[in-house]
């Protein structure tokens, strides 16, 4: 009993076994899925991991990004140019992506420290528009137009026989659940408090003592940090790294995904990565199979996207998991409520008040 | 020499493209507080507009003036039916929810007429001008570009100073409240707002998408540049964005003449850092420096 | 604009989320006649100008312009029907100029008679034709005041509400404001209801006089007989 106690107590505990949990269900999964399965789980474990960093980043402190698919970028190639030429172990190449991304979030947390808002927003759009082109620029270092290639060999003491899909959705796997946890911890701890108060209210939080504009740059690292890892996870996934993938799209993608499963909630980013990966292949068969040219279809859940986004910060702020908590009352986990907390900030161009609130 | 030439006259050209787009965030910033994440999406939908009337007719001209109505027409209709709703929710809503319309714009354009690159008439001739044996590098189309802009700058001017209608907006950006006591119809003129910005975007869009082809993306590029002006300008200020339009154009002329082309977008991502660092409200804002 | 208007307020619910401030009020003013509206602080004179305005909604109640239902409709429909609200405190829109001020005034009227409204007002208000092109910003807060209210009678209105015009004045110039809105009556038929702190010289001037306490009309009548009343002087407007 006291034990069960000790882990209920513990929110690093709490949060272990769950991982733990999930993992064991994962590991049965892979074995009972087929390849184009594990190929998806590892896809979708790429996305969770990048989503879940932007989710914390908009939802826990308050800033918006839609420049995270260039950071996704950072954290791909460095994995592809390390694997390429200096051949490391794929733990210290993932590593060294992480910090690499994370060092160039911190560069850009500190430029956009004082920024907020739409200033914020056209900063990181600028980012991701921006950042391809250095590829462009630098086009033998970066491999041009066809990227560079990259192959990871299977673990050895996987054996031989090991299918590769489900080495892809194991690694996946395990480094979305560590992120997961992670940030889950950070969440709960000071770091996450002062963060939520930050994004609260900026100035009492600034009266209170604390340092807004370090706050902000660290959640920038952490943020930019999990999607490079996630960037890195999705180079391996994909055996290749082109600055095509790695568009405007793909940033906006990564904000449809968070604002789809709920800002600043971690099951969200779950949902979000799986409708991001899942649903655009199926919208765009559908698309092709009422007549829509291959090129059109490809289109469509670019255009679905657009109108998520429209739609739920409309109507359903609270994405995804705001309706799972709101269905299943107090019991649910307890996620953020972000959205509601920028009412204080609202514009002050009221026309008519309203006399009851 | 000729190189500088070159260079100084190709980035006022490009300039006034920017300082159009940030015109035409500026005009929207003003009445709504509103940043519009989907003008240069805009400005790329009505050029397909455009491309479908000119191959349809084979009149540019007229494809021309369908652009800039079709600019007027979606941006009054966008106000009224997806910023109007939003207006009361918090400002990151508004942001999403502009993210959310530009790559809607984008989808549909794609859904609609494909992603492949197409070709885009310009208006006049493209062939290089020169003075005797001496290379200007800019064309004839290059100065129709710059005059279209500056006269479309200028006439807004006018309205604005010198029409009542102005007034009313000039009144509705600065004191929606006080405007209403007496008697302006304050969403008419958020409305209008509107539907000049997509009015000048259309024209910034038939403008430079010769030079990018057009394709459901062309405009992304130019967008952030056109910020950028509007940045250094000052969100609040007109003026501010085509003076900021000129300046960027010509530093990252020199910059990307002289340093590589290929490097344009990431001298312009460090303009924009380095004005939104040091001295965030633009060069010309009237209000202090704020933290929005 | 067409002859004197009527304006009445009936059993106006009004306030701010929570409990109303204005908990029933019903107050009319005839046509050409001078109503002051007076009280303490927070007994509900400014939101009672604000619900009648158009800038606050009512719960219930009516507001009625003559025959024309002003209830809920928003302030700029208000405005165009010929009431004008100048609001306590600074109205004026400080990135315009003093011109630009006006003319925004007189838009309401039909052009052929912009300018000759933007003369009078030139002419009955010296200050403002000496300031004309300054930014409204610029200006004194009693030139601002006086800046608001010729704006307000620039378009001509037929009712006037007018929130503590007198706050921040110098006493020479409140009698010159007070001496004008009585002239206004008088000439023009403007009918006026005047929320004031200082309540004897509103009464001065004033037809009819209207004291709210706690969101309630506690006394109604001619505005000499309420200057008369000593009791009600002093218990609710401190003189």
């Amino acid at each position: 009993m006291t034990i069960l106690r000790r882990l209920a107590g513990s929110t690093l505990l709490r949060h272990l076994t769950a991982a733990v949990i999930v993992g064991v269900v994962l590991y049965v999964l892979t074995y009972k899925l087929d390849t184009f399965r594990l190929y998806q789980m590892a896809d979708v474990g790429a996305y969770v991991i990048a989503v879940a960093g932007l989710t914390v980043l908009i939802g826990q402190s308050g800033q918006i990004s839609i420049g995270h698919g260039a950071f996704m970028a950072i954290g791909a190639f460095s994995t592809a140019l390390l694997l390429l030429h200096l051949h490391w172990n794929i733990v210290y190449v993932l590593l060294a992506s992480v910090a690499i991304t994370a060092v160039a979030g911190g560069i850009f947390g500190v430029a956009a420290a004082r920024l907020r808002g739409p200033y914020l927003a056209g900063a990181t759009l600028m980012l991701a528009v921006a950042l391809p082109t250095v590829a462009d620029a630098y086009q033998g270092v970066f491999g041009g137009d066809q990227g560079l290639s990259i192959t990871v060999p299977l673990p050895s003491f996987l054996g031989p026989a090991f299918t590769f899909t489900r080495w892809l959705a194991w690694l996946s796997s395990i480094l979305a659940l560590i992120t997961l946890v992670l940030l889950a911890n950070l969440n709960r701890s000071r770091v996450g408090r002062n963060w939520r108060a930050v994004r609260d209210d900026e100035i009492a939080a600034s009266l209170s003592g604390l340092n807004v504009a370090l706050l902000q740059i660290r959640a920038f690292v952490v943020s930019s940090a999990c999607a490079g890892l996630g960037g890195a996870m999705y180079a391996i996934w994909a055996g290749s790294v082109a600055p095509t993938g790695y568009t405007l799209t793909l940033s906006i993608g990564l904000l449809t995904a968070a604002v789809l499963g709920g800002l600043g909630s971690l099951p969200g980013a779950v949902w979000g990565a799986l409708i991001y990966v899942l649903v655009p292949t199926y919208l765009e068969n559908v698309a092709t199979s009422h007549g829509l040219s291959h090129s059109a279809s490809a289109f469509v859940p670019i255009a679905a996207f657009g109108v998520v986004l429209m739609v739920v910060m409309l109507v359903f702020p609270a994405g995804i998991q705001g309706g799972i908590r709101r269905l299943l009352g107090p019991a649910a986990p307890v996620a953020a409520a972000p959205l509601s907390a920028f009412r204080r900030q609202a514009p002050a161009t009221r026309h008519q008040e309203e006399g009851t609130t | 020499m000729q190189e500088f030439v070159e260079f100084t006259l190709g980035g006022i050209s490009s300039g006034m493209i920017y300082a159009a787009i940030g015109l035409s965030l500026v005009l929207i910033w003003r009445g709504t507080r509103v940043l519009n994440y989907a003008q240069g999406g805009m400005a790329m939908f009505t050029a397909y507009v455009a491309l479908t009337v000119i191959n349809h007719t084979g009149n540019y001209w007229l494809g021309f003036v369908v652009a800039l109505a079709a600019g007027l027409v979606l941006g009054a209709f966008l106000e009224r039916t997806v910023i109007r709703p939003a207006a009361s929710k918090p400002p990151l809503n508004l942001v999403i929810v502009t993210v959310g319309l530009l790559i809607f714009i984008e989808g549909l354009a794609g859904i609609i007429y494909g992603g492949s690159f197409r070709s885009f008439p310009p208006a006049f001739s493209i062939n290089g001008l020169s003075i005797g044996s001496f290379d200007l590098g800019i064309t004839r189309n290059d100065i129709f570009t710059a005059a279209a802009v500056l006269a479309a700058a200028l006439l807004l001017a006018a309205m604005f100073r010198l029409t009542p209608v102005g007034l009313r907006m000039r009144a509705t950006a600065f004191s929606p409240a006080i405007s209403r006591l007496l008697g302006v119809r304050v969403g008419r003129m958020l409305t209008l707002g509107w539907a000049l910005a997509g009015l000048i975007g259309a024209l910034a869009g038939m403008l430079v998408t010769p030079q990018t082809f057009l394709y459901p993306n062309s405009m992304d590029q130019i967008f952030v540049l056109g910020f950028t002006a509007a940045v250094i300008g000052g969100l609040d200020s007109p003026v501010g964005s085509v003076i900021g339009g000129l300046l960027l154009g010509v530093v990252l002329s020199y910059a990307s003449g002289y340093l590589g082309s290929q490097l344009v977008q990431i001298f312009g991502l460090a303009a924009l850092v380095l004005v939104l660092m040091v001295r965030p409200s633009g060069l010309f804002s009237t209000a202090a420096a704020r933290r929005v | 604009m067409s002859g004197a208007a009527g304006l009445a307020a009936t059993d106006v619910v009004a306030g701010y989320g929570g409990a109303p401030v204005l908990d029933g009020v019903s107050v009319s003013a005839a046509p050409a006649t001078i109503t002051t509206v007076l009280g303490a602080n927070g007994a509900g004179k400014t939101t009672l100008l604000r619900a009648i305005g158009g800038a606050l909604r009512p719960r219930s109640g009516r507001i009625m312009l003559d025959d024309l239902d002003l209830t809920r409709r928003p302030p700029e429909d208000v405005a165009r029907a010929g009431v004008a609200h100048v609001p306590e405190g600074q109205g004026v829109i400080t990135e315009l100029t003093v011109e630009e001020n006006l003319r925004l005034g007189a838009l309401l009227q039909p052009r052929p008679r912009r300018a000759a409204a933007l003369a009078d007002a030139y002419q009955r208000f010296a200050v403002l034709a000496d300031r004309r092109r300054r930014l409204a910003g610029t200006l004194s807060g009693g030139e601002r005041q006086i800046l608001v209210i010729a704006r307000a009678l620039m378009s001509a209105p037929r009712v006037l509400l007018l929130d503590e015009p007198s706050l921040g004045l110098a006493p020479r110039i409140v009698t010159q404001v007070m001496e004008l809105i009585r002239q206004l009556r008088d000439e023009a038929g403007l009918t006026v209801l005047l929320v004031e702190q200082n309540a004897r010289s509103a009464l001065s001037i004033a037809d009819q006089g209207v004291v709210l306490n706690l969101g309630r009309v506690v006394a109604k009548a001619d505005a000499a007989e309420l200057a008369a009343d000593e009791a009600l002087r002093r218990h609710y407007l401190g003189f």
